[in-house]
């Protein structure tokens, strides 16, 4: 899956870290995330929704 | 919110800490209970019975304190550790099976000792977490 939160971040100005707390999960996690190398399960999706103020499918779309 | 997430970060660095102390006190109880009757009490078997017993019981907490420790990572984490222990279990299995047949076979002039797939399995073990902790970077 792509998807967009490296800019949803950026416009926040949050850096990994921070987004990483705001979401209980790891810098690592919020990496892999941005980097499209680990899919979030639907609840971490929709708490990334849910922060930026978006719905699910703005965020992620599917590359197939 | 940022009150939770220091308690979720908190609550990780606990429980990996706590792990390691229980993991500590099993290695030093699992010393004693091999080292102490040849150097310590002269092979009372009472004492050496207890000594296994502790580090027995040590080894449950060890068991509990690794639950807890998984339940406390996030879900890359978790995938991490699940393909590592995937992988050690199939390396564990498959290869100690044939080391025992090697032994069985008198392939080997020496005994296959267990000590020797727990080695093993702890390399494994690292080497599954270290290499998926690299791919997720």
């Amino acid at each position: 899956m792509k998807n967009i939160i490296k800019i949803l971040r950026a416009q926040q100005d949050l850096t990994q870290a921070q987004l990483a707390n705001k979401l209980e999960v790891s810098r690592q996690t919020v990496n892999a995330i941005e980097k499209g190398k680990f899919d979030p399960s639907l609840p971490l999706a929709f708490r990334i929704a849910r922060l930026f103020d978006k719905n699910i499918e703005d965020i992620f779309t599917d590359e197939e | 919110m940022k009150k939770t997430a220091e308690k979720w970060d908190c609550n990780s660095r606990k429980t990996t800490l706590n792990l390691g102390l229980w993991t500590g006190a099993w290695v030093l109880t699992m010393a004693l209970a091999t080292f102490g009757p040849k150097f310590l009490w002269e092979g009372n078997s009472t004492l050496t019975l207890v000594g296994i017993l502790i580090n027995l019981a040590i080894g449950i907490g060890v068991i509990i304190a690794n639950k807890k420790h998984l339940n406390s990572l996030d879900e890359l984490q978790r995938k991490i550790q699940l393909e590592a222990m995937g992988a050690t279990l199939g390396v564990a299995v498959i290869f100690g099976l044939s080391y025992s047949m090697l032994d069985t076979t008198n392939i080997i002039s020496y005994d296959a000792e267990i000590s020797h797939l727990v080695i093993l399995i702890g390399l494994t073990y690292l080497a599954g977490t270290i290499i998926g902790t690299l791919r997720y970077r």
